[in-house]
């Protein structure tokens, strides 16, 4: 069983939801990189999602770009996150990770390449933005030879005839994009989440986590409550990056990691009042 | 318009997964993928319409201006003593650039789909304002994303869209030129798709793009071929255009495909030379990848970012190039070779002060390649350029890199 497939087990064994946090790889620091994963996972993540910095990042809203932007001017690349990946696996060996990015850096690296390295360093599964499930045979070849998960989207205008499309080619969870737009963007409607997740569960026996829009414990808590997990990115990534440029050290950025997914983690588990 | 029949191989592209051999493609977000195959459908079904058809053909005819004049450039042939040089005068269509046989045709289908907003990536501004002339015709609403730098060099061209009444968003992002400004196009589209025609400029993004504007642009070599014909009494020995994304390129090459002798030479930006690395030519210098959409040639570093472009011309001044001429490249159909900044600015000089035709920078570069072409050919033999766009939107530009204050 695939480190995803057993969390998922595990979370539903004890009634839990899947809280998600997303980092870009290398921001706010490329050293920092590793110790704001263990914090994550301290602080409740279930599963790690690590954004692979890409020169045109098409999909992410602007506080997600600029992520980006900083990482790749520290140098960061998709070999880097993989060195970031064995680092992390020397002292975990229990939560999953999957990259997220861009087809790019991923297609020049060759997908068995790609394969091979990612899974040697301990990557659990490949989300890649522009890699819709028609163009996606080569890539998955390789993922399931290495038996590495592949995370696809679905959005509000994915007809249910592409939902089976979907779910042939997936495996892990389902990414519910849970708006129109790009990272970051608006706000959630959760009864719209709630009948989209509905929808979704008659085409996949798969987990489906929710994100896009959730900006913190309350609506954390109100979209997982219609799911089996949630992602949190943009309100994440900008708040580490508003520490590190008030000139917070890294004690500080950790910190304000540590208490926001705290907070998101009490708020999904309903520790707290709803009306918090 | 007609749809083009003819069953010989090179004609017959791209596939029913929009694939030109390896190239093309859909690679974007999920999102977006029923609006691309909404699009699909639409244009499938319209592009065998007759009425559509009429209403394409009629824009072109009184709109645009067309058919455009094939001219010879007797004075510059002279003066090169090769081949004969014709243009393809895309110069004199409305709004001065190959690019409004596209809009007005994909403003057409925004119409048919009931989008009341279309949105345009541009970089020289001549799509920019090729979407806005035809919004403005057409009470559409407009926004055009254009890189900021390029805001700065094309300031002509962005008070023009502004007067047409469309919005101009200077995108900052990235290298803030055309490849940040298609992003920024591709995130309004993902956010606003319900409501909303994205019309891509040129030949590039995922199917059904480089397939609906390729096809019409294809006006520009049906009529060239044509014109040949009628003129000369036979087809030409060889045929240049200049590519960024390579739309004029495509519009003027792909009805000649299947005439086995006639060459066809696509000429890529050097910028400050292929070997300075600072040049816009990934088919002469780049490697296959996946960027706005499609598979195809990309100036790309060792970990598969994309690397930033230099061009004295805005327009050319892109990362990547439709997938076709990717797949034309690969099986060596059309040649493409490359005219640095320097040449392109001699070639500006030359055929304004020798024809009275003040070419495009872009134009500019096919020029530079084809008067080098010419003085290897014979006097019996033609060449045809694609004219594709008047320079007067570069004036200020030429003026500044010369230390001219106008």
């Amino acid at each position: 069983m695939s480190r995803i497939a057993a969390c998922f087990t595990e979370l539903k064994a004890r009634g839990r939801k899947a809280v998600i946090p997303y980092i870009v790889a290398g921001d706010p620091g490329v050293e920092l990189t590793v110790e704001l994963m263990f914090t994550l996972v301290e602080a409740g993540a279930d599963i790690i999602e690590l954004g692979v910095p890409f020169s045109d990042p098409m999909s992410e809203g602007p506080v997600i770009q600029r992520g980006h932007e900083r990482a790749l001017e520290r140098g960061m690349r998709l070999r880097g996150v993989l060195e970031v990946m064995t680092e992390f696996r020397k002292h975990n060996e229990h939560t999953p990770v999957l990259l997220m990015g861009y087809a790019n850096p991923v297609e020049h690296m060759g997908h068995a390449q790609f394969a091979d390295r990612a899974f040697a360093s301990g990557v659990d599964a490949l989300l890649t933005v522009d890699i819709p499930p028609e163009e996606v045979a080569g890539l998955n070849h390789e993922l399931r030879r290495v038996g590495m998960d592949n995370i696809f989207l679905i959005a509000p205008t994915t007809p249910a005839a592409r939902m089976d499309l979907i779910a042939k080619e997936a495996s892990g969870f389902i990414y519910y994009v849970s708006l129109k737009g790009v990272t970051g963007a608006g706000n959630l409607d959760r009864e719209a989440v709630a009948r989209s997740v509905a929808e979704i569960r008659s085409h996949t026996s798969l987990p489906i986590c929710v994100g896009f829009g959730i900006k913190d414990g309350p609506s954390a808590a109100a979209v997982a409550a219609v799911s089996d997990g949630v992602v949190i990115g943009s309100a994440l990534v900008q708040r580490l990056a508003d520490v590190a440029q008030a000139g917070g050290d890294d004690a500080a950025v950790l910190a304000a990691a540590r208490d926001m997914l705290s907070d998101i983690r009490e708020h999904v588990d309903g520790n707290v009042s709803s009306a918090a | 318009m007609t749809i083009d029949l003819n069953p010989l191989s090179f004609s017959n592209q791209p596939d029913a997964d929009g694939r030109f051999g390896s190239y093309g493609g859909k690679y974007v977000a999920e999102t977006l993928m029923s609006a691309l195959a909404e699009l699909e459908a639409v244009y499938r079904q319209l592009s065998e319409d007759a009425d559509f058809q009429a209403e394409f053909d009629y824009d072109l005819a009184h709109y645009v201006g067309r058919p455009s004049p094939l001219y010879e450039a007797r004075r510059w042939s002279d003066e090169i003593g090769g081949a004969r040089i014709f243009f393809k005068r895309e110069d004199l269509n409305h709004t001065g650039a190959h690019k409004v046989n596209n809009t007005v045709g994909q403003a057409l289908l925004a119409k048919h789909m009931g989008k009341p907003r279309v949105i345009a990536e541009t970089g020289a501004g001549q799509h920019g304002v090729a979407t806005a002339t035809i919004a403005a015709r057409l009470g559409l609403e407009c926004h055009v994303f254009m890189g900021a730098e390029d805001v700065q060099r094309q300031s002509l061209n962005v008070y023009r869209m502004k007067l047409l009444g469309a919005t101009v968003v200077p995108v900052t992002s990235g290298s803030a030129t055309l490849k940040d400004a298609m992003n920024e196009a591709m995130r309004d589209w993902v956010t606003n798709v319900d409501n909303t025609f994205y019309i891509i400029g040129t030949v590039a993004g995922p199917h059904p793009y480089p397939m609906l504007v390729r096809d019409f642009q294809c006006v520009i070599g049906r009529e060239a071929r044509a014109q040949c014909l009628a003129q000369n009494g036979k087809l030409p020995d060889a045929l240049v255009a200049c590519v960024g994304g390579g739309s004029n390129a495509i519009g003027l090459f792909h009805p000649f495909l299947n005439d086995e002798t006639v060459a066809m030479y696509g000429v890529e930006a050097g910028g400050l030379g292929i070997e300075t690395g600072q040049h816009a030519a990934p088919l002469s210098a780049g490697s296959p990848g996946v960027l706005h959409g499609n598979r195809t040639y990309l100036m790309q570093d060792a970990d598969g970012q994309i690397t930033h472009t230099h061009s004295v011309s805005a327009g050319l001044d892109y990362p990547g190039v439709g997938p076709e001429h990717s797949w034309l490249k690969d099986i060596g159909r059309v040649n493409y070779v490359s005219a640095n900044d320097e040449e392109a600015l001699a070639a500006f000089h030359k055929t304004t002060r020798v024809e009275g035709i003040m070419p495009a920078l872009e134009t500019a570069h096919a020029l530079a390649y084809a008067e080098r072409l010419a003085a290897t050919m014979t006097p019996d033999q033609h060449i045809v350029v694609n004219l594709s766009g008047r320079g007067d939107k570069d004036i200020l530009t030429v003026a500044r890199l010369e230390g001219i204050e106008v």
